[in-house]
């Protein structure tokens, strides 16, 4: 699978808001779908993303079938310290994938 | 004298379509807002792949950065194809080209025309030609090759009896249902379809048109393909590229 896309400012000042954008490549197939001889597609989505900045969960998603493939977040985050944003997400086979960058606050 | 103007000017107006209208003005502002932000455009999760590629030898090969050094070098290639290979003077496309060099400089195995590498790797190079005129040769073997694709968009086929023309050339801009009908222009691929949810080949979108007026499609490596492939490319000079494109 493709590396995600993120976009996010290396750096930012103390207290300011700033938005993360992530593209994660995935198929999120909704479960809905038969194939060409009418089997059902088994449901195969994200259903849950994770940020953490400095440890600290700061933004939480469950995503559902009707998001579409290929899902681009945009969330906003406050600038406190410079340390390392993860962001995790889960798909229904139960693989975890994480990305991290930095941020410096001055 | 009057008629004889006329006549040159008829003769010499090129292509029908006069000046292209790109179908990236017919897919409504978000479509555009999407394709316009890099990191917006899921098109780039394909670029980044192929760039990767770029770079990794295949098993027992050479990697295409090992000749052709950075991935920078193909600005313009993308551009110009199909064109007729130098070496055997046979027309391809840019994906025809790939699995030549992988074939003839790389020894690797040749890719799927629409698998998930070789779409990588044409985005990636594809990428680099972002905002050039889309210009391909009409000489020599091309020639014939355009010549063929000119009379395949203007034939009538399937059981609804259409041809290419009589919607992306006398009907465009006019409605099918909810959606615009586009100009049908190649400037843009390998391109993202909200539709397809993935990103996909000319051929590909070619084919969606034939089974809509339910004709058999052509075979992704037929000729034909490339012959209207090459006759997109030509009625659409001087668009710029798109690649990767973002449509509804």
């Amino acid at each position: 699978m493709a590396r995600p896309l993120i976009n996010a400012p290396k750096s930012v000042r103390r207290g300011e808001v700033f938005d993360i954008r992530i593209l994660i490549a995935h198929p999120m197939e909704s479960g809905q779908r038969r194939d060409d001889v009418g089997k059902p597609i088994p449901r195969e989505i994200i259903n849950r993303f994770v940020c953490t900045y400095g440890g600290e969960e700061v933004f939480r998603a469950e995503f559902f079938p009707a998001i579409a493939a290929n899902p681009f977040l945009t969330f906003s985050v406050s600038a406190v310290e410079s340390g390392v944003i993860v962001m995790t997400w889960t798909d229904d086979l139960g693989a975890s994938q994480f990305e991290s960058i930095e941020i410096t606050v001055t | 004298m009057r008629a004889a103007a006329l006549l040159a000017l008829l003769l010499f107006a090129g292509p029908a379509v006069a000046q292209p209208r790109s179908g990236y003005w017919d897919a409504g502002p978000q479509v555009r807002a999407m394709q316009d932000d890099d990191t917006a455009n899921p098109g780039f999760l394909w670029v980044e792949q192929g760039r990767a590629a770029w770079q990794a030898p295949p098993p027992g090969g050479k990697a295409c950065a090992g000749c052709h050094g950075d991935i920078a070098a193909m600005r313009g290639v993308a551009a110009r194809y199909p064109a007729a290979d130098p070496a055997s003077g046979a027309p391809v496309d840019l994906a025809g080209r790939i699995n030549l060099c992988r074939a003839v400089n790389q020894s690797a195995p040749k890719l799927a025309r629409e698998g998930a590498e070789m779409l990588a790797l044409a985005a990636a190079i594809g990428v680099e030609s972002r905002g050039l005129p889309q210009r391909i040769a009409t000489d020599g073997p091309m020639a014939s090759v355009i010549a063929r694709g000119e009379a395949l968009f203007r034939t009538r086929m399937g059981q609804l009896n259409l041809s290419c023309a009589q919607c992306h050339e006398a009907r465009a801009g006019a409605r099918l249902g909810g959606a615009v009908i586009p100009e049908g222009h190649a400037n843009a691929y390998p391109e993202y379809r909200l539709e397809w949810q993935t990103i996909g080949s000319l051929a590909r979108r070619i084919r969606a048109c034939l089974t809509g007026v339910r004709a058999e499609p052509f075979a992704a490596d037929a000729p034909e393909m490339l012959e209207l492939e090459a006759w997109l490319a030509l009625r659409g000079a001087g668009l710029p590229m798109e690649t990767p494109g973002v449509r509804p």
